[in-house]
């Protein structure tokens, strides 16, 4: 069973949509108590990084969600805002993020670049791993975001996306893996990835 | 490197596309679910789905279409009409939309772009515009002003500042759809295009007029717009003939547009 992680500004419907269509067994979280009897977590993000902190301290969600996944070492899938807030701090809204992978997450700029980066791009797989199996280099994924992480070790590297800096578009870490393109709307290609990680 | 995007704009009444030219005389087409699905499988890179009677009907906005569109469709979808708080906004994303398309809305109540913003992420809002070239006057010095209410209603506000107001409430992305070309299958309003896409810094996505390929190069070459949306192109029965969304792309990418490829569908192991 796994637990889509529901908050407040989330999409988590459409994760869960997207899971149901690929025969997997889902279940919206709202409270630590249905964290309980999940196997795996994904955590999918829209809106900005302060709401979504804000949203899990509030629910109690981050303590629970760290105990299971730092603790237990259940797998943990980011998307989006859900691969930012993994990271040391944001500078959307100037705050400290949950710190699980060392890096900071920074905001795109650069003459005539469109922000918020809305669209399909490239991701350019940098290594093998079972999360990317069956996926072609170079495919296309959906993406919007204003901002970007820049992780301190390289080795957390999957993908790499071109918009006007390259950047890292997945990232894992042991039991924790995260994308920046919406793994659940980015097609075929994005159901795979899915796919992927429920059979991690 | 970001792609272009071909983007399918729905007109839905009741569950049932249809097509209007210039806002009037519409005929019905198919099941939205149907039209939606059929595109998805061609490689449709969005979808925006209108719910062109809820505003004028002051009702809500048919949600159970929007779930069904959900359940099937895994590419970004957009909703609009008859959105009028933020709790319909909420209601709408909760039920599997990405983003929110206000329109007429926005220029009632310009308050809402900036509460959708801060309460959902500026990448939801979309801010719609109706346009249409009028003549030159110390109100609406670029000539071309917004319309409201499906076209009906002139409002005395010039196009390109209101494109900035709406960007600085918080708009992620402005679509732009030309009046004067909406329906006509005469090519997009390449001047409104340029005019709105130098004046803002978000997204820009041209519509209203695409009747050939030629028509969405022309705005993939001739501006800066992000995305096209293509409408009767795809389902029109009042066009000779209609495009698949590969007969779109490919001559597009041969053309030096980068655009993506619609992958293989994915059917996950038994």
């Amino acid at each position: 069973m796994i637990g889509v992680i529901d908050y407040e500004a989330g999409n988590a419907p459409s994760v869960v949509s997207a899971l149901t269509h690929l025969g997997h067994a889902s279940r919206l979280v709202a409270s630590p108590a249905e964290l309980g009897s999940v196997d795996r977590v994904i955590l999918p993000g829209v809106g900005s990084a302060a709401a979504t902190l804000e949203s899990l301290e509030s629910s109690g969600l981050r303590g629970a969600i760290e105990a299971r996944v730092r603790g237990e070492q259940i797998p943990f899938l980011g998307i989006c805002v859900g691969l930012q807030i993994l990271f040391e701090h944001s500078e959307e809204g100037d705050v400290p993020c949950l710190g699980w992978l060392e890096g900071r997450v920074r905001r795109f700029e650069g003459p005539g670049l469109r922000v918020p980066q809305i669209g399909w791009n490239v991701a350019e797989q940098t290594r093998e791993h079972p999360l990317l199996a069956g996926l072609p280099h170079g495919g296309h994924y959906y993406f919007v975001n204003s901002y970007y992480v820049v992780p301190v070790r390289p080795e957390v590297v999957l993908c790499t996306t071109e918009y006007g800096v390259r950047f890292a578009s997945v990232v894992a870490d042991g039991n924790v893996y995260a994308a920046q393109f919406h793994i659940e709307k980015s097609g075929p290609l994005g159901l795979r990835v899915l796919d992927n990680f429920a059979r991690l | 490197m970001l792609t272009k995007r071909i983007i399918a704009c729905l007109d839905v009444v009741k569950g049932t596309v249809t097509k209007a030219t210039q806002f009037q005389d519409n005929i019905a087409v198919a099941p939205a679910v149907d039209v939606i699905r059929e595109l998805y499988r061609q490689g449709i890179d969005e979808v925006i789905f209108f719910d062109i009677l809820a505003s004028a009907e002051k009702r809500k906005i048919d949600i159970e279409t929007v779930r069904e569109v959900a359940r099937h469709v895994f590419v970004p979808f957009t909703v609009g009409g008859g959105l009028k708080t933020l709790e319909d906004l909420r209601e709408t994303l909760k039920a599997g939309a990405e983003k929110i398309s206000i329109d007429s809305m926005a220029v009632r109540n310009p308050d809402l772009i900036r509460q959708g913003a801060e309460a959902f992420g500026r990448q939801c809002m979309v801010v719609s515009m109706q346009v249409k070239r009028v003549a030159k006057s110390p109100e609406i010095p670029t000539g071309f002003e917004v319309m409201i209410d499906g076209a009906r209603v002139a409002t005395g506000m010039d196009a390109i500042a209101w494109a900035r107001r709406a960007e600085s409430l918080g708009a992620g992305e402005l679509c732009i759809n030309s009046i004067d070309r909406d329906g006509t299958h005469s090519g997009y309003d390449i001047e409104l295009l340029q005019q709105i896409c130098g004046a803002v810094n978000v997204p820009v996505i041209a519509s209203g007029g695409a009747g050939t390929v030629d028509h969405v190069l022309e705005a993939f070459r001739d501006t800066e717009c992000s995305a096209a949306i293509v409408s009767s192109m795809l389902y029109s029965p009042r066009l000779p003939r209609n495009f698949s969304v590969s007969e779109i792309k490919a001559p597009l990418e041969a053309a030096g547009v980068p655009v993506r490829p619609n992958p293989e569908p994915f059917q996950p192991p038994a």
